[in-house]
Formats: C-alpha cells, structure tokens, sequence
C-alpha cells in the first residue's frame, strides 16, 4: 500500500476495530476487502443488495405490524383457552417496577424490529430506485446500525420454544400465527443484514446527494 | 503499517471515513470522532460492575411464581432449568442454562481480561483478543432469553384458579444485568488492543 500522504483522504477507510489505514480500492461485487491486522470485513458490495434489501424490510414491517395483532401462543387447560399477543405481554408485568421489563422487552422484540425496517427502507428506497437520497436519509441508516444489537426477534421466537417445553406439564400450548410471522421475520432481518455494505451504502448515500441541483455532503466540523 | 491515528487522521467507528485528527464529528454520517473513547476503559467498569450486582440478585430471588390449585413454586434462574431438565427436555434445559448462567459468567470474564489486557499494555495475540470481542457483542444479547420466557409465560398462564404464573423480582434484575453487560462491552474501545503492538515495519497492508 502507498503511503497514506499519497492518496486522497476521501480513498482512505479506517478499520473502525484497530484503527489500521487501507486503500479503499474498488472491490468487485462478491468480493470482500478483509482487515490486513484484524480482519474486520471492511468492504463486501452486493450487486443487487438495495433492491432485495428495500423489499424485505418492507415485508418486516407489514410482518411486525400483522404480529401486534395476532396470538403467538395459545393455551389449553381445563376446558380454559386462553390466546396472547404482544399486547397482553406489554401489560403483563402488572405494576410496579417489572412494569419496566415488561415494556422493554416489547421495545426489543416490536418497536426496535419496527422502527428499523422503516428508517432502513426510507434510507435504500432512493438508491434502489435510483433517485436522489431523501432528506435524513443518512440520520436513518445510521440509527438503523446502531439499533442492530437491541432487535432480538430471533431470541424472542426462542423463548417461545422455551416456553412452550416449561409449562408443558400445566397445560397445553400451541404456537399462533404471530410466533412463524417472527420466524420468517427472524430469517429476513438476519438476509438484510447480510446484505448490506455499511461502506458501500455510505458511498451511494453520498453519491445520491450530489446529484444536480442538490448541495454536497455537510462538510465536517473542526475544531477552533 | 500505518494507523490513521498515526497518520493524524481519526477513523469514524461507525462509517469508517477518516478525517484530519481535530475534527469534532464525521461528516459522512454526523457521529462524533475520537481516536479512541475518552475513559473507554473507566466506561466499561463502570457498566461492568453494575451488571454485576444485578446479577447477584438475579440468581438468587425467583424468576417466576408459579401458583396452581395445589401448590407454589419459586423458580429461580438455575432451578427453572433443572425442572425442565427433570422432565426430560435436556436439550432446552442447555439452552435455557447457556443463555441464563454460562453466556454471563463468561462475558463478565471476557470483559474483565480485555479491560485487564489493555490496561497492562499487553502486547499478546490482538487477534485473538479481536475476536473475543466480537463473540462476547454478538452473544450478550441471547442471555435476554429468559427475561422473555418471564414475560410470555406471565401474560399466557392466567387460567384463573386453575394456574397463574407471575414474574419475580429476578427478572428485574437480570435484565437489568443483561443491558448493563451489552453497555460495558459497547463501551469498549477495541482499538486500543492494537495501541501498544511494537509496530513491525514491512508488513503491507492493502
Ligand atoms: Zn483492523
Ligand atoms: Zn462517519
């Protein structure tokens, strides 16, 4: 690699795990440009990626919201059937202080889940469809990285198993629709995250803001 | 080998775009930029320790009262997973105890060594140390397991006398241990593993 005075600074890419300097060179779809020190995947381009992207998180919203209002779990028990949604677990801890684990939990497996399909779509909608970036559109894709860790739809879907197998001695349990919209919810999140190039998508951003007629990227802030 | 700090450049953690070392915040994607986090390590102790007496009560007071026509059971975190395990259902009792106890003791492990590590200035395998942080981000977040079991089974199992389950204290506790630990970990600023390596010339990087 050339020494980094050599290139322009908007070719360089920092590893965001050891800080180590690269040349963003242009990687071929497919491909993946590693980390020489600490292989963190720096770049992976996905052909294609937008497109596949923008239509599952769409259907992960159209599958959050029909899971608010279907069962995910049914119980049989002396003649007693009783069904629950998200809802019920969101007022299920009663009062008092669990009423804060009850309403993060939903937070974690509905409203986080939610929350980034929608900026996520808002954010790759221009560039799938070749338009100019929407405004915020770079505030939305990065909330939707940073709220990654705090989506547990799959560890959510888990714990009904789990469920299911602790009460079985108590009653009968059957699984509602709602619990395979999360599996199928699960699988697409995870193919979305996959897919996407957080360098790659950064790049398009800043292409898509400078179209004609639009202003450049903000420039950065300095110091005094 | 050059780092961007080296370079006097700072790396944006979350785009990865570098820009001269005093600028205030990324203009790619608006973040703030350090070089490494101011009071990383202090951070990640902080978080630690929290997670840690939350913990403690976490295994000790019951995750859910479980009350039939015939009786009462408090079910700790440990207990909830031999009962299951008593039924026969070993492979969810595993599941349940990985989540719940084995994931926990080894992050509030790992954590402590990689702040240790750091803090000695140890020069030993940053790769592997690499990795071990990356095991401990992406298994944090499936202690929560049990946390939803509670939550699921209080808002199904209200079958008026017959059997009602109610959430304990525990599960206030635990959760709260879980977020605290995932707080700690993001406090921790890999970076600084790579900080104290003698530089070794030659090796190119691309
Ligand atoms: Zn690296
Ligand atoms: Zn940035």
């Amino acid at each position: 690699m050339a020494s980094p005075q050599d290139v322009p600074r908007a070719e360089l890419i920092g590893c965001p795990n050891c800080d180590l300097l690269h040349h963003a060179k242009h990687v071929a779809d497919g491909e993946r440009a590693i980390c020489s020190r600490c292989h963190t995947v720096l770049i992976a381009p996905r052909a294609a990626a937008y497109n596949r992207a923008l239509a599952l998180s769409v259907a992960n919203l159209i599958l959050v919201v029909a899971a608010v209002f279907h069962p995910f779990l049914e119980i049989h028990a002396a003649g007693i059937v009783n069904r629950v949604s998200l809802l019920d677990v969101a007022t299920s801890f009663g009062s008092g202080a669990l009423v804060v684990v009850s309403v993060t939990s939903v937070a974690m497996i509905l409203l986080v889940p939610l929350l980034r399909a929608v900026f996520l779509a808002y954010a790759l909608a221009p560039l799938a469809l070749q338009h100019r970036a929407y405004p915020g559109a770079r505030w939305a894709f990065r909330v939707t990285q940073q709220m990654k860790p705090w989506a547990m739809t799959e560890i959510f879907a888990i714990g009904c198993a789990v469920a299911l197998v602790k009460v079985a001695d108590l009653a009968r349990l059957n699984f509602g629709p709602a619990f395979w919209m999360f599996i199928v919810l699960s699988a697409f999140v995870l193919l979305v995250d996959r897919s996407l190039c957080s360098w790659s998508i950064w790049a398009a951003l800043d292409e898509a803001e400078q179209e004609p007629g639009r202003g450049t990227a903000p420039a950065p802030t300095v110091r005094p | 080998m050059t780092t961007a700090r080296q370079a006097g450049l700072v790396t944006c953690r979350t785009c990865a775009r570098v820009w001269p070392m005093q600028t205030e915040s990324c203009g790619r994607c608006g973040m703030p930029l350090t070089s490494r986090e101011p009071m990383s390590l202090q951070r990640v102790w902080a978080w630690w320790l929290a997670g840690l007496v939350c913990y403690i009560p976490a295994n000790l007071y019951p995750m859910l009262v479980t009350e039939t026509l015939t009786s009462r059971s408090d079910d700790t975190i440990i207990g909830g997973a031999i009962e299951i395990a008593r039924h026969g259902d070993l492979g969810i009792a595993l599941i349940v105890l990985i989540a719940s106890v084995f994931i926990p003791v080894i992050k509030f492990i790992a954590i402590g060594y990689l702040a240790l590590s750091v803090r000695m200035r140890s020069q030993k395998t940053p790769v592997a140390r690499m990795h071990l942080f990356e095991v401990i981000e992406f298994i944090g977040r499936w202690s929560m397991i049990d946390v939803f079991v509670v939550a699921i089974l209080s808002a199904l199992v209200q079958l008026s006398v017959v059997a009602s389950i109610q959430p304990g204290p525990a599960a206030l506790a635990f959760a709260l241990s879980v977020i605290f630990t995932m707080f700690s970990a993001k406090s921790f600023d890999p970076r600084l593993i790579w900080d104290y390596l003698p530089s070794r010339a030659g090796q190119g990087a691309s």
